[in-house]
């Protein structure tokens, strides 16, 4: 990957998570403790302020230095959570993957994100998109495709109930909420998909 | 210092500053102690930065058990003891109990000269499973 596909990538993930900001913290502050919009816009525009460096790198380095900037940076949970995932795909990753690489390397991270978050798909976490997104690249879908059922993944948090996290203190209070997480997450998968179809 | 270090690790700084006045009212200076708390930010919060900088604080070769609040705590305190890495990492905790007991019967046990197997359990006595 291109360093310049690589800044567009981030300014487009900073981008998506900076104008839906609000929208998280809204989510967030009816089933949580109302901090994950804002601390996950600080991660993200952490990372865009040295996108221009971390984009010189190998696609490996580049995401873990992605992943470790969003741990010293986000202040929550989310920080370890969404960190995680970008340093096991920075991990597995080669430097030019193709679909299966690509593929094997978001099945071994959300398996490191699931031990990080002592969580399961189910819970209603972001591992509820992700397995998905998974599942849905292993079929052979499209990135508009993939990017939809990212969606419809986040929207079926909504009728569950919250087993990890904040959202757990609430039991059933917890349901016909969606999980602020699973939105972010399918935010990105979005982001990312637009800008794979885009380049 | 040759006795176990505490590390208080709370969402708010003012918890875990409390924590450790208590922590110092019962065991004075002779366990090596830190706290962090709030996001880095001047929020609620835990910062993995802060976490690590309060292990280094309160580092001891007999190790050190971290006391934390809750759940970004403890995630955020497994990530600072991992990205500190081997070997040090083999000597730190993330102790499963309530953030002020579990600071103080830990302190307590830790002053008398305890392991961090020792100490860790003193803890974990308090949260049963």
């Amino acid at each position: 990957m291109a360093a310049s596909d690589f800044s567009r990538l981030i300014a487009a993930a900073a981008d998506t998570i900076a104008s839906h900001a609000d929208e998280l913290t809204a989510l967030d502050q009816a089933i949580g403790d109302g901090d994950h919009g804002l601390n996950m816009k600080r991660g993200f525009e952490a990372v865009r302020a040295e996108a221009e460096a971390i984009a010189t790198k190998p696609l490996p380095d580049a995401l873990k230095a992605v992943g470790t900037k969003l741990v010293m940076t986000v202040g929550g949970a989310s920080g370890p959570l969404f960190g995680t995932l970008f340093m096991a795909l920075g991990k597995e990753l080669p430097s030019a993957p193709d679909r299966a690489a690509l593929t094997a390397a978001l099945g071994k991270a959300i398996e490191a994100v699931s031990a990080r978050g002592k969580s399961q798909p189910g819970q209603k976490t972001m591992l509820d998109v992700l397995q998905p997104v998974y599942e849905a690249l292993v079929r052979g879908k499209t990135a508009v495709e993939i990017a939809d059922a990212a969606d419809r993944a986040a929207d079926a948090t909504v009728p569950m109930k919250a087993l990890r996290g904040r959202a757990s203190f609430l039991g059933d209070r917890s349901i016909g909420h969606m999980d602020a997480g699973a939105r972010s997450t399918a935010l990105l998968v979005r982001a990312v998909a637009a800008a794979i179809e885009g380049s | 210092m040759s006795n176990v270090g505490i590390v208080i690790v709370s969402h708010s700084p003012l918890v875990a500053e409390g924590t450790a006045d208590m922590v110092r009212q019962m065991v004075g200076d002779e366990v090596p102690l830190a706290w962090c708390g709030g996001n880095g930010h001047g929020g609620l919060g835990t910062s993995v930065e802060a976490i690590m900088g309060a292990i280094d604080r309160a580092w001891s070769e007999a190790g050190v058990a971290i006391l934390v609040d809750l759940g970004g705590a403890e995630t955020n305190s497994e990530m600072a003891v991992e990205m500190i890495g081997e070997p040090r990492s083999q000597k730190i905790v993330v102790c499963n109990a309530p953030i002020v007991e579990g600071a103080v019967m830990a302190a307590t046990e830790a002053s008398g000269g305890a392991s961090l197997k020792e100490v860790v359990a003193t803890a974990h006595e308090l949260s049963p499973s």
